[in-house]
């Protein structure tokens, strides 16, 4: 759902942008205070995979394609604000090397995909996790369900900011933006949780949030503790 | 970095160029959801001409010069895939936390 140029007016393409701005702002800084060791190559495998699985376009319905977001995949390795940023750099290069994407719409793809896709989707996630059992099946129902949520979402604002830009009408841009999306994001959903479920298999470390509840195959260790 | 981040990361890389030189040959050329749409309502001709940024090297996924099959679609994964890792890493590590001295 890269957006070129010429689809949204200035105030929207300001509006955006600005939004855009100030999150990837705050993204640097939080990368500034804890961006380690691990990081540092994970953000940059992370931004050349969605790169190559956002060139996989699969086909849906009616003469249609979609491709992977991965702007929540990233926000459950990297963190909400790393995941804005890591996508702000694949759409970067996309607009610049590739023309996927406008150069005045850099802010709005950046805004529906990176903080709207990454960031908001994060939190949605978090409270999804909550009220699911704490078990390995639990946390990726909740990947799934959220990484499905995330393009849906995504593509509503995408709608949102044709019909302010008096683009295409709300009544018609958005059922058909959120239609279609329904669908792709069934393979996003597909994806994100194959991978974070080969991610938590062979480095669990890498998924913070997996490990922060205590989740594991075996009880907790206070009823061998209990048991001495 | 422990070896076994290394090996990672190294596992995911040639993950993702495998995938961008040698799958994305195969990927649908149908228009994206966005530009379907756009289409199909009739607005997809306001982009026409709004370039606004005219001089993308590799523009449709498709390395100039090589044609329009699967090695220039593969060529450009290969690109896309080194700059993006390239830039991501390289702005990472511009970013990483300082140890305190």
């Amino acid at each position: 759902m890269h957006i070129p140029d010429g689809f949204l007016d200035a105030k929207t393409l300001a509006t955006t942008a600005a939004i855009s701005a100030a999150a990837v702002g705050y993204g640097l800084k939080k990368a500034n205070e804890e961006l380690g060791d691990k990081q540092v190559p994970l953000l940059g495998v992370t931004a050349a995979f969605i790169f190559a699985a956002q060139m996989l376009n699969f086909p849906v319905a009616g003469g249609t394609s979609g491709h992977f977001l991965g702007a929540f995949l990233a926000a459950v390795l990297l963190g909400p604000w790393l995941s804005c940023l890591t996508i702000s750099v694949v759409l970067f290069v996309q607009m610049l090397i590739f023309a996927d994407g406008g150069l005045l719409a850099l802010g709005a793809n950046v805004f529906n995909m990176g903080v709207i896709g990454g960031i908001l989707a994060y939190y949605i996630f978090m409270a999804i996790k909550s009220s699911l059992p704490k078990t390995r099946f639990g946390f990726l129902g909740a990947v799934a369900v959220t990484s499905w949520l995330s393009v849906v979402i995504a593509s509503a604002a995408c709608a949102l900011e044709l019909a302010l830009s008096g683009t295409s009408p709300l009544n018609i841009a958005l059922p058909a933006m959120v239609g279609v999306h329904t669908l792709i994001g069934i393979g996003e959903a597909i994806i994100t949780t194959v991978v974070v479920g080969v991610v938590i298999n062979v480095r669990p470390d890498l998924v913070k949030i997996y490990g922060q509840e205590g989740i594991s195959g075996t009880k907790t260790a206070g009823g061998v503790v209990g048991g001495q | 970095m422990a070896n076994n981040m290394k090996k990672f990361i190294l596992v995911a890389l040639i993950t993702s160029f495998v995938l961008a030189i040698f799958l994305s040959p195969f990927a649908s050329s149908s228009p994206d959801g966005l530009e379907k749409v756009a289409e199909d309502k009739g607005f997809l001709s306001r982009a026409e001409g709004a370039e606004v940024w005219e001089s993308s090297p590799i523009p449709d996924y498709a390395i100039p010069g090589l044609g329009e099959g699967a090695i220039a679609t593969g060529a450009a994964g290969l690109a896309g895939v080194a700059i993006t890792f390239v830039l991501g890493y390289g702005l990472a590590k511009l970013l990483e936390k300082k140890e305190v001295a």
